[in-house]
C-alpha cells in the first residue's frame, strides 16, 4: 500500500521524500507554479504553488507530502491570490507580450491565462532594465525576469558554470551574470547550456530566431498550461 | 599581480581562505577603501574559488557593502520614526546644504556621502547617525555644523570630539538581568555541578521562552538540538537587533557581555556544541573590539577554550560575525545563511535550524537576552525563575523605551507589567498610542493601556515606542511601511512586490491623493502579504497598517478624497518635463490630478 | 437572442493605440448587423461623432500618452456607465509604453533636435498640440475601469463574445481560446 494524501478531494499517492507538487503533477493534477521545475531543487519563491495543507497555506513545492494530508488547491480564494501574485510579477517588470518572442510559449503568460487574469490591476513600476545583447548567440532581456532563479540553478547544478546569480535586495533584486563587465559575452555561457533553455519567460533568448512558429500555433495556443501537467512541455526550439 | 592582493592576502589568511567567512572577509576588505573595488572582488573570487557573481550577489544584498565608490566620510542618518520625531530629516537637509551634496549621492570630490539607513538602535539618544559605521548620538544643529566642518577639513574620525561618540546605557529600571554583581564563571560552575541533563531540566522547569519576539520555549529548542544527529552542533546568538525601536541587546552587550557569552557557553555545554557565534548587527560594529576583549579575557579565565573550568572535554569557543545592514537577518534561518557568507534569504522550513542549521548541522539560535537569562537559571534554579513574572511568561523582560516620554531608556520588569505602568514610569503624558515590539509588533491604543506584556497578551521583543497626542499615527504607519519595503529581502513575490505597492499606496494617501478605493487595495494587499509571504517579515509588514486602520481610522479618513477613485500618479507633474522643454504654460499644458466632481 | 426593448448606446475611442482593436472589432463581420439591432453607436471612429454623450458602454483602445488622451478618457468615464479597456495598450500601456525607460527629455531631444536629417525646427510648442506625459500609462491608473478585454488585438470572436455577454446582462467570461495577450 502506498501512502496517500488528498488534493481537492482526490486521492494522490506519493513516495517518501516527494513534495506535494511532485506527487500531484505525477498523478496528473496541475498546481500553478513558476519557479518550480521537476529537474531542479525547489526554490519556493514565486509562491504561485501555495496550497492549503490541513488548513494552513504553504508552498507545495517545498512542503513534503505526508500521509493523510488534506490539501486544497483549486479554491476560488487561492486562485484569486495566485492571480494577484501573477499581476504583481507583470507590473514589477516590463511584460509586453505582443513584442515578445516567447509569447505563446511563456509560462508566466500561460499561467495568467489559466488564472483568468484579464488585467495587470496594480500600478506599473515600469523599471529601467537595459538589455544585454553582447553575446553572439543569445540575448538577455531583463525586462521580463521574474527572479525564479531557474537559470541560476541550471547553470550551477547542471552546467557547472555559475553564469547567473541574483543580486540586490527587495524590489531591486535583479539577475546578474558572472563577469566583471556585467556582459553575457564575457562569461562562459554557451548555447548548449541547460541554462539557455530553462527560462520560463522571455529573458534568455536565442538570437536570429524570430517568430519561427507563428503566434497562434505555439505551445499554449494549442492547449492550456494545466493540460501539460508536468513541466517538460516547453517546446525545445530546434 | 592583482593590485589588491597586498591588503587582501592577510585578510584571507586570517579567515582561513574559507568561503563560509566571505562576509567577514568582505567587511574587512571594505575597511581598506571604503568600498569594494571590482578588481578586489575578482581577486577574492579567484582566491576563494567562487564565482564573482556569488560575491557580487551577496554583497549587493547588504546595505553596508558598497560596490561603487562612496565618500571618504560615509554619513548614514538613522530613519526610525523616533528619529523622525526628533527632527532627523531637517538635520539631514541641513548637513546636505552645508556640504553641497544630494542625499544618496557621493560628493564629486569623493569626500562625503549622506544617506538614510534603517533604525540604528539609538532611539533613546537620537537623532543618531553612523559615520563610517561608528555611531554619533544626540544630533543637534550645532553638532551637524561641527561635523560638516570636521569633514571639510578632513579630520580623521579618531580625532573627532569623543563626546560625539558617547553611547549611554540609559538604564532606568533594573531587575534580575540588569543587576550588577554577576561573577564570570559562576553560572558555568553551577551548570557543571548539575551536568548537561540537569541543566536542561532546570531550563525546562524555568519555563523560559525566547526573548527575540516569537517566544519559542527555550528548553524544547535546546533539547531538540541536543538530540538531533549531526557531526557537530552549534550555538548562535542572535544579536542582529534590527527591529526599529529596540536597543536592549546593545546595552546587554555593552555592559553585561559576560552574561551573554556565559549563557552561550551553558547552551554549548547542554547541547554538546564546541563552537558558538555571536551574530552582531553591522550597526553595532563599534562594539566589536570591546566584545573581543571580553572573549579574550574569558579565554584567559578558562571560561572559553578547551577544558573549560578544568572539565576535560568541555571545549567551547565563540566567534563574532558582523552583519552588514539587513533586518531580515534577524530571522533565524536568514541569519544562518548570512553566517555562512550568503545572501540573507530565509530558508524553506522545515527543516528547522535545531536539526539543520549552520552548515546543515544542529544549531540553537537564541536571542541575546535569552542567553543572559539562562545564567540566572543556572545560578538559582528553574523553579526560582518560574516564580518571577506570570504563569505563561516567566522571568523578566527588558524594554527599550523611546519616543514621547521624559525618561527614555532601558527598563527591566517582571513579565505581566501593564503598558500603563511603563508609561507612568517613563514619564509619558498625553499618550495616544504605544508601538510595542516595533513595526512588526502591535499598535496599542489608549483604550488598551491596561493590557500586559507577556506571551498571554502582548508578546514582545522589547521595543516600546511612545506616541503622544501631537503625533499622526498614519505617518507612524507610513514610516514602518517604508521600512519593510526597504528591508524586504526580495525572495518571494508577495513581499518583494507587495511591500513596495503598499509603500506607494501609503505615499499616495500621504500626498492627499488617496481614495476609499486605495484603502480597500491596502487591505487586500495586507491580506495577501499575510497569507502568501515566505517569512515573518512579509507576514508582519502589514501589522502597523492593519492596527492603525482599526484603531486610528480618522487619520486615514482625513487623507482620503471623497470620490471613488483617484489617479495613481500626479498627472500635472507628469507633464512637467514636456512643459519645460516646450516652454508652454497655457491651460492646455496642465492637467488636474484630481478632477472636479460633477455638480 | 431576445429582441431588446431599447437600444443601448455604445461609444469607442482610441487613445495611444494603433486602431488595431477597432479593426478587430470590424472583424466580427456579419455580427455587426446583429449588433446594430442592439446598440446605437455614439462617439466612435465608425460614426465620426466627436463628443461622447451619455452612453451605456464605452470601449477604450490605447494607453495614455499625452494630455489629450487623459481628457478623452475622463470624458468617457464621465459619460459611460460601463467602461472597458480593450487591448494590450489600454491594459498595460502596450507598445507605446516601451518608451518608458527612456526619459522624455531624451526622446524629445532625439526626435526634434538631434536626429540627423530632420529640419531643426525645435520642439513644437503650439497650444493646439497635446503635451506628452512623462510615461505612457495604462488607463486603469487614471480612471476606474469596469472590464478588461486583453489581446493585441483581441480577436473579433473575443470582442463578440464579450459584447454579447455584456448585452445579455451576463458577467463576461472568455475561455482559454479567447484570452490572449498577444
Amino acid at each position: 500500500m502506498s501512502k496517500t494524501f488528498t488534493l481537492d478531494g482526490k486521492t494522490i499517492p506519493f513516495k517518501d521524500g516527494q513534495t506535494i507538487i511532485q506527487a500531484a503533477l505525477e498523478a496528473g493534477y496541475y498546481i500553478p507554479h513558476l519557479c518550480y521545475h521537476p529537474e531542479f531543487k525547489p526554490h519556493g519563491s514565486c509562491k504561485l504553488c501555495t496550497v492549503k495543507v490541513n488548513g494552513r497555506q504553504t508552498a507545495s513545492c517545498t512542503m513534503l507530502a505526508a500521509e493523510g494530508q488534506v490539501v486544497e488547491s483549486e479554491t476560488p480564494e487561492l486562485n484569486e491570490e495566485r492571480r494577484a501574485l501573477t499581476q504583481m510579477l507583470f507590473v514589477e517588470g516590463n511584460h509586453f507580450c505582443p513584442s515578445c518572442e516567447k509569447s505563446g510559449d511563456c509560462q508566466l503568460q500561460a499561467t495568467a491565462y489559466h488564472l483568468g487574469m484579464m488585467s495587470t490591476h496594480y500600478d506599473h513600476f515600469f523599471p529601467n532594465r537595459p538589455l544585454d545583447a553582447s553575446h553572439p548567440d543569445f540575448l538577455l532581456d531583463f525586462n521580463r525576469c521574474i527572479l525564479c532563479s531557474l537559470c541560476v540553478r541550471a547553470s550551477r547544478d547542471v552546467d557547472g558554470k555559475n553564469v547567473f546569480a541574483l543580486a540586490g535586495r527587495g524590489i531591486k533584486t535583479r539577475l546578474i551574470v558572472n563577469a566583471k563587465s556585467g556582459r553575457l559575452a564575457d562569461t562562459d555561457f554557451a548555447a548548449t547550456d541547460k541554462a539557455a533553455s530553462v527560462c520560463p519567460v522571455g529573458v534568455i533568448l536565442p538570437k536570429r530566431r524570430g517568430f519561427a512558429v507563428p503566434i497562434g500555433q505555439r505551445t499554449f495556443d494549442k492547449q492550456p498550461i494545466d493540460a501539460y501537467v508536468d513541466n517538460r512541455m516547453v517546446r525545445e526550439e530546434g | 599581480m592583482n593590485p589588491h592582493a597586498a591588503y587582501l592576502d592577510p585578510i584571507l589568511t586570517r579567515h582561513g581562505r574559507q568561503v563560509v567567512n566571505l562576509m567577514q572577509i568582505l567587511r574587512e576588505a571594505q575597511e581598506h577603501y571604503g568600498w569594494l573595488h571590482p578588481d578586489a572582488i575578482d581577486y577574492l573570487a579567484e582566491q576563494l574559488a567562487v564565482p564573482r557573481a556569488k560575491i557580487e550577489g551577496m554583497a549587493s544584498f547588504y546595505a553596508f557593502f558598497y560596490l561603487e565608490p562612496r565618500g571618504k566620510y560615509r554619513v548614514l542618518f538613522s530613519d526610525n520614526i523616533t528619529d523622525r520625531m526628533l527632527g532627523n530629516v531637517e538635520l539631514m537637509n541641513r548637513m546636505c546644504r552645508n556640504l553641497w551634496i544630494e542625499p544618496g549621492k557621493t560628493s564629486e570630490d569623493g569626500l562625503v556621502s549622506v544617506d538614510f539607513t534603517s533604525c540604528t538602535g539609538m532611539c533613546d539618544q537620537g537623532p543618531a547617525i553612523l559615520v563610517n559605521n561608528i555611531p554619533i548620538t544626540r544630533l543637534t544643529e550645532s553638532r551637524v555644523d561641527a561635523i560638516c566642518d570636521l569633514i571639510r577639513e578632513q579630520v580623521p574620525l579618531a580625532q573627532w570630539p569623543a563626546e560625539f561618540f558617547q553611547v549611554v546605557d540609559n538604564i532606568q529600571r533594573k531587575d534580575m538581568l540588569l543587576t550588577e554583581g554577576f561573577v564570570p564563571g559562576s553560572a558555568l560552575q553551577a551548570a557543571l555541578a548539575r551536568g548537561p541533563q540537569g541543566m536542561l531540566a532546570e531550563v525546562k522547569a524555568s519555563g523560559l521562552r525566547g526573548r527575540g519576539g516569537a517566544g519559542f520555549t527555550t528548553a524544547i529548542k535546546w533539547e531538540s538540538c541536543r538530540n538531533a544527529p549531526g557531526e557537530v552542533h552549534y550555538v548562535v546568538c542572535n544579536a542582529d537587533e534590527g527591529e526599529p525601536g529596540t536597543f536592549k541587546d546593545r546595552v546587554l552587550l555593552n555592559s553585561y557581555a559576560d552574561k551573554v557569552f556565559e549563557g552561550m557557553t551553558l547552551c554549548g555545554y547542554v547541547i554538546g556544541a564546541k563552537q558558538g557565534f555571536l551574530y552582531l548587527r553591522g550597526e553595532y560594529r563599534y562594539l566589536l573590539e570591546h566584545l573581543n576583549r571580553v572573549l579574550e579575557r574569558r579565554r584567559q579565565q578558562n571560561l572559553l577554550g578547551t577544558g573549560i573550568l578544568g572539565k576535560p572535554g568541555f571545549d567551547f569557543d565563540i566567534e563574532i560575525h558582523l552583519g552588514a545592514g539587513a533586518y531580515v537577518c534577524g530571522e533565524e534561518s536568514a541569519l544562518i545563511e548570512s553566517l555562512e557568507g550568503k545572501r540573507g534569504t530565509p530558508r524553506n522550513r522545515p527543516p528547522f535550524p535545531v536539526t539543520h542549521g549552520y552548515l546543515d548541522q544542529p544549531t540553537v539560535v537564541n536571542n541575546v537576552e535569552t542567553f543572559a537569562a539562562t545564567c540566572h537559571i543556572a545560578l538559582n534554579g528553574g523553579a526560582w525563575f518560574a516564580g518571577i513574572g506570570t504563569e505563561k511568561s516567566t522571568g523578566t523582560k527588558i524594554m527599550s523605551v523611546s519616543g514621547d516620554c521624559a525618561r527614555p531608556g532601558i527598563y527591566e520588569y517582571p513579565f505581566g507589567v501593564s503598558v500603563r505602568q511603563i508609561l507612568e514610569d517613563c514619564g509619558a503624558t498625553n499618550t495616544q498610542a504605544v508601538q510595542v515590539s516595533g513595526p512588526s509588533g502591535v499598535t496599542v491604543s489608549r483604550q488598551e493601556f491596561d493590557r500586559i506584556l507577556g506571551f498571554e497578551d502582548i508578546g514582545t521583543a522589547g521595543a516600546f515606542m511612545v506616541f503622544d497626542d501631537s503625533r499622526d499615527m498614519f505617518e507612524v504607519a507610513r514610516n514602518f511601511v517604508h521600512f519593510f519595503a526597504h528591508e524586504s529581502c526580495g525572495f518571494c513575490t508577495p513581499c518583494r512586490v507587495g511591500t513596495s505597492l503598499l509603500r506607494n499606496l501609503m505615499d499616495k494617501l500621504h500626498n492627499g491623493l488617496g481614495s476609499p478605493y486605495d484603502l480597500a487595495e491596502i487591505e487586500k494587499l495586507n491580506k495577501l502579504l499575510l497569507s502568501m509571504s515566505h517569512c515573518g517579515l512579509g507576514h508582519t509588514a502589514c501589522n502597523p497598517v492593519l492596527d492603525t486602520i482599526a484603531k486610528f481610522r480618522p487619520a486615514y479618513d482625513a487623507r482620503m478624497l471623497h470620490q471613488d477613485f483617484t489617479p495613481a500618479f500626479d498627472l500635472d507633474w507628469s507633464l512637467q518635463a514636456a512643459r519645460q522643454m516646450t516652454g508652454r504654460d497655457d491651460s492646455g499644458a496642465h492637467l488636474s490630478t484630481v478632477e472636479e466632481q460633477n455638480p | 437572442m431576445a429582441e431588446p426593448r431599447k437600444k443601448l448606446k455604445l461609444a469607442t475611442a482610441t487613445l495611444a493605440g494603433c486602431f488595431g482593436c477597432h479593426m478587430s472589432f470590424l472583424d466580427i463581420d456579419e455580427h455587426l448587423f446583429e449588433l446594430v439591432e442592439w446598440v446605437e453607436f455614439d462617439r466612435s471612429p465608425f460614426t465620426d461623432i466627436k463628443q461622447v454623450g451619455a452612453c451605456d458602454i464605452g470601449l477604450i483602445e490605447g494607453g495614455l500618452c499625452n494630455a489629450e488622451n487623459v481628457h478623452v478618457l475622463r470624458d468617457f468615464r464621465k459619460h459611460c456607465k460601463i467602461l472597458v479597456a480593450v487591448g494590450a495598450c489600454a491594459i498595460n500601456g502596450g507598445l507605446p509604453a516601451q518608451r518608458n525607460p527612456i526619459p522624455l527629455r531624451a526622446i524629445l531631444d532625439e526626435v526634434y533636435l538631434t536626429e540627423p536629417g530632420l529640419a531643426h525646427g525645435g520642439i513644437p510648442n503650439d497650444p493646439e498640440l497635446p503635451l506628452p506625459l512623462n510615461k505612457v500609462h495604462p488607463i486603469h491608473e487614471v480612471v476606474k475601469v469596469d472590464y478588461f478585454l486583453p489581446g493585441c488585438p483581441p480577436s473579433g470572436e473575443a470582442i463578440w463574445k464579450f459584447l454579447t455577454d455584456l448585452l445579455a446582462g451576463r458577467e463576461p467570461t472568455l475561455d482559454h481560446t479567447l484570452i490572449h495577450y498577444d
